[in-house]
């Protein structure tokens, strides 16, 4: 327990010196934020539930775009904004601009959240890979349809509201890694304290056999919507960190870019060790790590590495990094081991 | 509301031969995808990539000088080894195991080629020009491609040619037989490693004549297999497995479908609608087959 207690606060330490430590680094830092949170929201989803979904960024994108156009549309008339392409025509005071993207997060996570809701008997009727390719096909759908709709800039792209300058103080970096670095501490706090109840031993169940979950009397659809909703709420809030981030929405280049983000968070999760706590979190920092470190060196390629890491990872090590981890060292994660068995096992290689 | 199609009746026919003509082509590819799915239950995400592969291969042989519709023998030769290849370095490694495993690898094949192909044949859109002219139908209202019937045409013949050759060729038995219990063919002597590497060559040549006929008829372009892996997808579970003519009358349902919608929402939504008729399609399944408590399997 002790262990534990130093290990967060190092952890939050760190985090809290980061961007001053290292300030060339701190849009790197708040992208790696958000992927951890994306790689946190996949596991409830996929790694818990064990519904293995490719659809996540269809909450990761329209928690973009709500985010952006609250804060846009709370002010200023939203259409005139995105026809202007960014112009600097309106220009939000720093009251306006905090305040739009306080309640534009806030949009960003409910709307999400009660879509997820809505669809969610429908599409979790669905078992296997026919809720993975359905759910692909929603992603998808998303980008190409978000993309023909005028208000939010259609094929042009939204421009999200600059940061304002403050007197001279120039903080728009630090400003959204602690946006996003407070999220990523909410979503794991919350996530580990959903881990720790019966809700977490429930999805667990629906994923080792549904029927037999069904058959102890456990509203298995009830659950699986719940634990969607969780998940959705995550990655939309990560979403309309992000679309400030980037500062410019494209429908299937930044929003729904199921051919980045989208695969993504499964990799990461999956790279980390699905259905573990920590799994993601070490998953999304070595991806993101190595993403920066070799796609700077393989420019133009990255792709190319990106479909080949995908087979490596899924052929050869889908156990991931906590499954590798445990299987080492099985006593670190509270499994009894008889010594001699598996001196006899050694002995037997 | 004033849509074209309405204001035009002889849009109504242009639209439907044109779908159905389309349709054949998508029946192609979704006969390659059921066949993989039944034999070997795995569900190949770049189904798609392959297809715009055996495209790329008839436009460079009508980049230099050859006509393309020989595209339609070399494509599917060619292609039949790449399959192959990919069946010998990554699908042989999760044939057996978790379909999602299956999905996810493939779907990193796919950007693999997607990228690949981007860098070998640029990001333009391409297409091999056949000039087989044009038919003019009902007094000049109707236009079509001879192309397009041309593909037709030959889809159905390799349709047709594949069915007859796995009813009467050995290797088409051992297929069907491994398809239909693969621990039973192993121990009758079938080697099952050498039929699941056919099949993909199949699927992989199936996909490069689907390509070389759609980079006659229409355009090619790196990053547009995806959605013909959807609609091979869908194609295949409103048919069912093994289901050859529901395949063909779903393929050109499909083809119909897409053309209206072309017309009616506006060509920008076209991809998306195919998409959000996949996920309609599931739903339905999903809610019909519920009232029997059971779920698609």
């Amino acid at each position: 327990m002790n262990k534990n207690i130093i290990l967060y606060a190092a952890i939050l330490i760190f985090g809290v010196a980061a961007p001053f430590v290292f300030p060339a680094f701190k849009v790197q830092l708040s992208i790696l934020c958000i992927l951890i949170i994306l790689a946190i929201t996949w596991n409830v989803q996929g790694g818990e539930m064990g519904y293995n979904t490719f659809g996540n960024i269809l909450f990761y994108g329209l928690g973009m775009y709500l985010c952006a156009s609250v804060q846009v549309g709370m002010f200023f008339p939203l259409a005139e904004w995105t026809e202007g392409g960014g112009e600097k025509t309106f220009v939000h005071t720093p009251a306006q601009f905090f305040q739009g993207f306080a309640v534009g997060l806030a949009v960003a996570a409910i709307i999400p959240a009660i879509v997820a809701g809505l669809i969610g008997y429908s599409i979790l009727g669905l078992r296997g890979h026919y809720f993975a390719i359905c759910t692909l096909g929603l992603g998808v759908a998303a980008g190409e349809i978000s993309g023909g709709i005028e208000i939010i800039g259609a094929g042009q792209g939204f421009t999200t509201p600059p940061f304002p300058k403050v007197g001279s103080l120039e903080a728009r970096g630090e400003f959204f890694y602690f946006c996003s670095f407070a999220v990523l501490i909410f979503t794991f706090l919350a996530v580990k304290a959903i881990y720790s109840t019966r809700f977490k031993l429930v999805l667990n169940a629906i994923r080792d056999n549904e029927d037999k979950a069904e058959a102890m009397g456990i509203q298995t659809m009830k659950y699986k919507i719940i634990g969607w909703m969780i998940s959705a709420f995550f990655c939309g809030l990560a979403g309309g960190i992000m679309g400030g981030l980037v500062g410019y929405i494209d429908s299937t280049d930044v929003a729904f870019d199921g051919r980045e983000m989208g695969v993504f968070m499964v990799l990461m999760a999956i790279l980390g060790g699905k259905g573990t706590l920590w799994g993601p979190v070490i998953g999304a920092t070595v991806f993101h790590i190595f993403k920066e470190g070799f796609w700077t060196f393989f420019l133009g390629w990255q792709y190319v590495a990106l479909g080949v890491l995908i087979v490596v990872i899924v052929i050869y090590f889908p156990e991931g990094i906590m499954g590798w981890l445990r299987e080492k060292y099985p006593e670190r994660f509270g499994e009894v081991v008889d010594e001699a068995d598996r001196k006899a096992q050694v002995e037997l290689k | 509301m004033d849509f074209l199609i309405f204001q035009v009746p002889m849009l109504t026919v242009q639209a439907v031969l044109d779908g159905l003509l389309l349709g054949i082509l998508f029946a192609l590819i979704a006969y390659g995808m059921a066949l993989q799915w039944g034999v070997m239950n795995i569900i190949n995400i770049a189904q798609g990539d392959l297809v715009i592969l055996g495209g790329y291969i008839a436009y460079f042989m009508y980049l230099y000088g050859i006509h393309p519709a020989w595209g339609v023998i070399v494509s599917p030769i060619i292609m039949y080894f790449v399959g192959v290849i990919i069946y010998k370095l990554v699908i042989n490694k999760v044939v057996d195991r978790d379909l999602f495993i299956s999905i996810l690898a493939t779907f990193g094949i796919s950007i693999l080629f997607m990228q690949l192909m981007n860098f070998a044949f640029g990001a333009d859109v391409v297409l091999a020009n056949s000039g087989y002219g044009t038919t003019m139908l009902f007094d000049n209202s109707v236009t079509l491609p001879n192309s397009k019937i041309f593909s037709a045409f030959i889809s159905i013949v390799f349709a047709i040619g594949l069915v007859i050759y796995m009813k009467k060729s050995k290797l088409g038995r051992a297929i069907r037989a491994t398809a239909q219990n693969a621990r039973a063919a192993k121990i009758l002597g079938v080697d099952t490693e050498k039929v699941y590497a056919a099949t993909f060559g199949i699927n992989a040549a199936l996909c490069g004549v689907a390509g070389a006929l759609i980079s006659i008829t229409f355009t090619i372009h790196p990053y547009m297999g995806l959605p013909y892996t959807i609609r091979s997808f869908m194609i295949v579970i409103v048919a069912g497995l093994g289901n050859l003519p529901g395949v063909a009358m779903s393929g050109m349902g499909l083809g119909v479908f897409e053309e209206f919608a072309d017309y009616i929402l506006g060509t920008e939504f076209r991809i998306g609608s195919v998409f959000l008729l996949l996920v309609l399609i599931l739903v339905y399944r999903r809610f019909k087959l519920s009232k029997k408590r059971e779920y698609l399997k």
